[in-house]
């Protein structure tokens, strides 16, 4: 049998030797920060043309976010490049071969794709904060304040969940054209329309991008958004749930199907 | 050694394998045969562990593969030359299977060397060729130095040093005791590089014995014997003794005779006999793949048809002829007139009974240089 850390050596190597790995993690690194700064230091000259309502909740951690509604999608490709290209290029047949455990198999490579996630989600996180915060100026908060660090660190656990999350549903659907035509209108189009449709409104508060962009906020309710039954850990939790739901259909799909 | 018992696999309605029983004994090479959509690559993955079969099973070295311990060093296997990631360089990507099986990285190189792509080590797989790509195949498969090889297809794409190579490869790995189980539908390199075959038609087992063995039970080595050309009386008289001894009789269409189930010394005797001269008399043993066409006529799924190309020319002169059925019988002609050979693919004949498409339009060589081919099974999954 594979030893688990020979999985994890042999997936650590695979994903730093493919450009892909690189590309679409600075993209979302650059993606977040630069729109995150942009937006702050629009929102920051623009601050009284904004409504008393949005005023009143300003959320300067939250505005340093803005940029990822964009940059997941970078994370969202790399989590469906991860493992779609283990499928389109029939790699997961030498893989499976020489990992005939497959849960061993996958949940390395997820280990080791999500750690990276996350590590670089939390650099992206941290870095957007501080300059978005720098574009504030005035209005801008420490990370010292209650519930900042929190909201900081809850950014980067965000970007690695999402990229788990399309990992388990690339795992599912086996093909990385199909993931990411489901995943990225999902995450850009579907999701955002859904939550402004005021019928639409109290389900897509529990899609996970919704429910987990909630561990951003510090401010309740921030920029006169809706009030959404969970707090921000419950919305992190929510979309916890999401993405072990994603995984386990992943496995099952891995363990069932034929290679 | 791998053993498979009884296994099946269906997909849907389609039976890809049905109900296949083998061993592939190590020291020596086992050559695995069957027309494209046999079930080859699916009796392949299945093996290790890709496929579930529906039924039966198959072990290597007594374990299922799927609880082999460490199985990268205990078996390697070649599956598709293309199944890398493109961006990753031929290195790395060795790397990354060696870490699997806690094999060192010095290991790589090694085996780089062995196929022979050193210098190309740290380019990306993407700009490889078939044949580099199949040397990285069996770069991969000989990393962990096991004890059973699984190549499909290794000889595709490889130039003839490559060939070559692949050949003596496989007989060395064998000679070292290894079990090495190699698909191919190349005949000729079979007839070379193997000891022992395993056939297959539509997914079923079709033979299972040495190569030697196989070319005699399946096909029927002649004689072809000439008789001076302006005595035509001569070679009637020669017909008829023979056919009287037992031999059967063909003509060819140059006038020479084929003489099947007559030893040469015999039909030499009975021509003295008949006082007939011979202008020749020589051997024809019938090859591995003249052997394999006539086992495996029956059971072909993608058979190419003559390309009428109707609607696109008009018909030169002289076009449009049948082809001739490629299959007659070699032997056993009671008549006395004897019959005429075939100008093309002559086969020996499958047992009666057993050739659901005897009556199928074999095609010429000369008028499938474009192929329409029926596709049946491989999409199926």
């Amino acid at each position: 049998m594979a030893s688990v850390p020979a999985v994890l050596n042999s997936e650590w190597t695979k994903i730093r030797t493919v450009s892909s790995t690189i590309w679409t993690l600075i993209s979302a690194f650059v993606v977040t920060v630069a729109m995150g700064a942009a937006l702050s230091a629009l929102l920051n000259s623009q601050f009284d043309d904004l409504s008393a309502a949005e005023q009143a909740t300003f959320d300067p951690t939250f505005v340093s976010f803005s940029g990822t509604v964009l940059g997941q999608l970078a994370m969202v490709v790399f989590g469906v490049l991860v493992v779609g290209t283990e499928y389109s290029s029939g790699m997961i047949r030498t893989s499976l071969a020489a990992v005939p455990q497959r849960g061993s198999f996958l949940f390395s490579k997820i280990a080791v794709a999500g750690v990276l996630a996350l590590v670089v989600g939390l650099a992206t996180s941290f870095v957007t904060f501080f300059l978005s915060q720098a574009m504030l100026g005035d209005r801008g908060t420490d990370i010292g304040a209650q519930n900042v660090l929190r909201a900081v660190v809850g950014g980067g656990i965000y970007m690695g969940l999402i990229a788990v999350f399309s990992m388990g549903v690339a795992t599912m659907l086996r093909s990385s054209m199909l993931s990411l035509g489901i995943l990225m209108p999902f995450f850009f189009l579907v999701s955002q329309i859904l939550s402004a449709v005021p019928g639409a409104k109290s389900v897509a508060r529990y899609f996970p991008d919704q429910a987990g962009s909630k561990i951003m906020q510090v401010v309740p309710d921030a920029l006169n958004s809706d009030p959404a039954p969970y707090g921000p850990w419950g919305g992190l939790g929510i979309m916890a749930l999401w993405v072990v739901a994603a995984l386990a259909g992943g496995y099952l799909v891995l363990k069932r199907r034929d290679a | 050694m791998i053993e498979a018992v009884g296994l099946t696999k269906r997909y849907g309605a389609k039976t890809a394998v049905h109900n296949l029983s083998f061993q592939v004994r190590p020291g020596a090479v086992t050559g695995f045969l069957g027309p494209n959509g046999s079930g080859k690559s699916t009796t392949m993955r299945m093996m290790l562990g890709l496929d579930r079969p529906t039924s039966g099973h198959v072990t290597i070295g007594g374990h299922a593969f799927r609880s082999l311990p460490n199985a990268p060093r205990q078996v390697g296997a070649l599956l598709d030359a293309k199944a890398v990631h493109g961006g990753r360089s031929a290195r790395n990507h060795l790397l990354s299977l060696a870490q699997l099986a806690g094999i060192p990285a010095a290991r790589v190189d090694e085996v780089l060397g062995v196929v022979g792509l050193q210098d190309v080590a740290k380019k990306r797989s993407n700009g490889f060729s078939l044949g580099m790509g199949q040397r990285l195949g069996i770069a991969a498969a000989l990393l962990g130095d096991p004890q059973v090889l699984l190549f499909d297809e290794p000889v595709n794409g490889l130039d003839p040093e490559g060939i070559l190579w692949v050949r003596n490869l496989m007989k060395q790995l064998a000679s070292e005791g290894r079990t090495v189980f190699v698909s191919s539908h190349l005949m000729s390199e079979m007839a070379l590089t193997a000891d022992h075959l395993i056939v297959i038609g539509r997914g079923q087992l079709l033979s299972d014995m040495s190569v030697t063995d196989f070319i005699s039970a399946n096909s029927a080595d002649f004689a072809r014997v000439r008789v001076p050309a302006d005595r035509p009386e001569c070679r009637e008289k020669l017909t008829a003794s023979l056919t009287e001894a037992g031999g059967g009789v063909m003509t060819e269409p140059d006038g020479a005779l084929r003489v099947t189930g007559l030893g040469l010394s015999r039909i030499s005797d009975l021509a003295h006999e008949s006082d007939v001269r011979l202008w020749e008399l020589s051997p024809h043993r019938a090859s591995l793949e003249e052997a394999y066409m006539r086992m495996t006529q029956g059971v072909v799924d993608y058979r190419s048809t003559a390309d009428a190309k109707e609607g696109l020319q008009l018909p030169p002169p002289g076009y449009g002829q049948p082809g001739h059925e490629g299959y007659a019988q070699p032997g056993h002609t009671p008549q006395q007139s004897p019959q005429e050979v075939p100008q093309q693919g002559w086969y020996a004949p499958p047992p009666p009974g057993q050739n659901p498409y005897a009556g199928a339009p074999a095609p010429t060589p000369a008028a499938t240089a474009d192929r329409t081919e029926r596709k049946t099974s491989e999409d199926s999954r």
